[in-house]
């Protein structure tokens, strides 16, 4: 695969964590396509091939949906995260698209600056590129711990 | 209360618990003391405490690590089929017996450390080097395996759930549950088999009584959890109702859609928060199958100490309670599915299971609110909970405003822990 399908990628990459770090969680459903995929889940399970997942969506409105509950209904404590991503590994192009891993770390910061390694883990994920532009087709966020701590409420 | 817990003379009279069941010490919810006699009062007493599903030791030869309070424990399938569950100690030096979460064809236990084995019944069969080495060391003559196991526990299997006790004198599983909790829990199974379709642990920043108190509160969660309220899922003014069994340590609530009821007002005379237009953009995730013949759509059930079966319209989960120390809580997630679903249904519950769990549409909140209660109470030992919602007594309602099933289980703990 071509130098530039790896740039498209990370470019994509980069600004997906920058939206969810920022707080702007209403552009975040705009990395997918609808429909999408889009699982948080544990290696754990990953590895069963049990499929119930921590968060599930297979459309982009049941990200639109996350959004929007996590403002207008959930309660939680103000925190943000810091999200460090490692370069991704591109592992097939396929007629869907292309497949890649990357690797993850995220830093939870609550609002009292209490700061914990809230997650690691890898994004299997499939993008399709038009134009230049990559959308996630999928996003399986494998947690390397089956541990979570307090609740999950921003997406990883 | 007992000599051996009163620890603190200066404040020995406020460590009395107050008479009647509306009125809890914060301390019972901080003090070393206290956890170290749940411990051997309560999930190492006459309780019965969930281990695992049995159709996750399906075979014999399987097994699965579990914990009952803070107990490692080992849960078997032995040749004749019949479940066996012993402490993961080993009966030499303390050592785990079994590191592993799971397994299959298993015949024996072998402990790291030593290689001292176990038959999958919890026996010492084997110890290395029993004889010594050429004539020298080994064990002395006297020393006899028979007399030397980690301890067994007493299993007992209802509607596919498995239940351990390290106590032999307390009831049969039938007698503790009783007639009302037992059917509960067979109407969620009704004789079908369930599978295990993911797992995950949510640790919380607080007391597990904490947990329980939350997870017994059916007043509380059309107020807290918006989600549930605006969906139609779980409003007061539903018709359902409340079971709290006669020790008060387990209970059931659940509730039924009324849509005629749910138009009577009794919310925007409240000012509650839920009055919010919040509506789904992918409105699928709350359309689910008829599962329930009873038109139940919201099932909440505990067994005392520490285990909950959850039916929220077709997701339905059993969690298992932890405790990790005064302030920290596992809490054990395994999201059921049906070995008869359809695709379609499977589908139905993997959506459904976004309710649920450490990122749960109506559940996320129960995750940070013990945390709350935690850091609130740090400078208050002896204040109290005021739990006065529906009376003073533990009985069931068909009202759920109600804190009837979190005095029950101040009930049934007071009752073990001789408080």
């Amino acid at each position: 695969m071509t130098n530039d399908i790896f740039h498209i990628i990370m470019r994509a990459q980069a600004d997906y964590a920058r939206c969810i770090d920022d707080g702007r969680l209403e552009s975040w459903p705009d990395y997918f396509d609808d429909p999408c995929t889009y699982k948080i889940t544990t290696a754990a399970n990953y590895r069963d091939a049990l499929e119930a997942a921590i968060v599930f969506a297979n459309s982009r409105g049941m990200l639109i949906d996350r959004v929007s509950s996590l403002r207008e209904a959930n309660i939680y404590e103000r925190h943000t995260y810091r999200h460090i991503l490692g370069a991704p590994s591109l592992l097939d192009e396929i007629e869907e698209g292309v497949r890649s891993e990357t690797p993850f770390l995220v830093v939870r910061i609550m609002r009292d600056g209490e700061m914990d390694i809230f997650a690691t883990g890898r994004y299997l994920d499939l993008y399709k590129i038009r134009n230049r532009d990559a959308k996630l087709t999928e996003r399986i966020v494998v947690c390397d711990s089956s541990r979570i701590d307090t609740l999950l409420a921003l997406p990883l | 209360m007992t000599g051996a817990i009163e620890t603190h003379p200066a404040a020995a009279e406020t460590l009395t618990w107050p008479p009647g069941l509306t009125r809890v010490p914060y301390w019972a919810f901080q003090r070393d003391d206290i956890y170290r006699h749940e411990q051997q009062r309560i999930f190492q007493g006459n309780c019965w405490s969930y281990l695992c599903l049995e159709v996750e030791i399906e075979h014999p030869g399987d097994f699965r690590t579990s914990f009952v309070g803070d107990v490692p424990v080992i849960v078997t399938r032995d040749a004749d089929a019949e479940i066996y569950a012993f402490e993961n100690r080993c009966a030499h030096r303390g050592a785990l017996i079994c590191l592993d979460e799971y397994g299959g064809k298993k015949r024996t236990f072998s402990c790291v450390y030593h290689a001292w084995s176990y038959d999958l019944r919890g026996n010492l069969i084997g110890v290395a080097f029993k004889d010594g080495v050429k004539g020298k060391g080994g064990m002395p003559q006297t020393f006899r395996m028979a007399e030397h196991s980690p301890r067994k526990l007493r299993t007992a299997v209802v509607h596919g759930l498995v239940f351990g006790s390290f106590s032999d004198h307390g009831p049969g599983i039938e007698d503790y549950l009783g007639e009302e909790i037992m059917a509960r829990i067979e109407r969620v199974f009704a004789r079908r088999k369930p599978l295990v379709i993911g797992r995950f642990t949510q640790v919380l920043p607080n007391n597990w009584k904490l947990y329980m108190e939350n997870v017994k509160d059916s007043y509380h969660a059309s107020i807290l959890h918006l989600f549930f309220t605006t969906f139609e899922i779980n409003h007061l003014s539903q018709t359902g109702g409340i079971i709290v069994d006669a020790s008060g340590g387990h209970h059931a609530s659940y509730s039924q859609i009324d849509r005629a009821a749910e138009r009577d007002g009794e919310y925007s005379k409240q000012n509650i928060r839920s009055e919010s237009a919040y509506r789904l953009a992918d409105a699928s995730l709350l359309e689910g199958f008829e599962e329930f013949p009873d038109g139940i759509t919201l099932q909440i059930l505990t067994v005392f100490p520490a285990f909950v079966l959850q039916q929220i319209k077709n997701s339905v989960a059993v969690r298992q309670v932890i405790p990790r120390g005064t302030q920290k809580t596992d809490l054990n997630w395994s999201i059921i599915g049906f070995a008869d679903d359809s695709p379609q249904q499977r589908l139905v519950r993997l959506k459904q299971a976004n309710l649920v769990g450490p990122a749960g549409f109506v559940s996320m909140e129960d995750g940070c609110i013990g945390g709350f209660v935690q850091r609130g109470i740090a400078g208050a030992p002896y204040a109290r909970e005021v739990l006065e919602m529906g009376g003073a007594l533990a009985e069931s309602s068909e009202s759920r405003v109600t804190e009837a099933a979190v005095r029950g289980f101040w009930k049934a703990y007071r009752a073990n822990m001789d408080l």
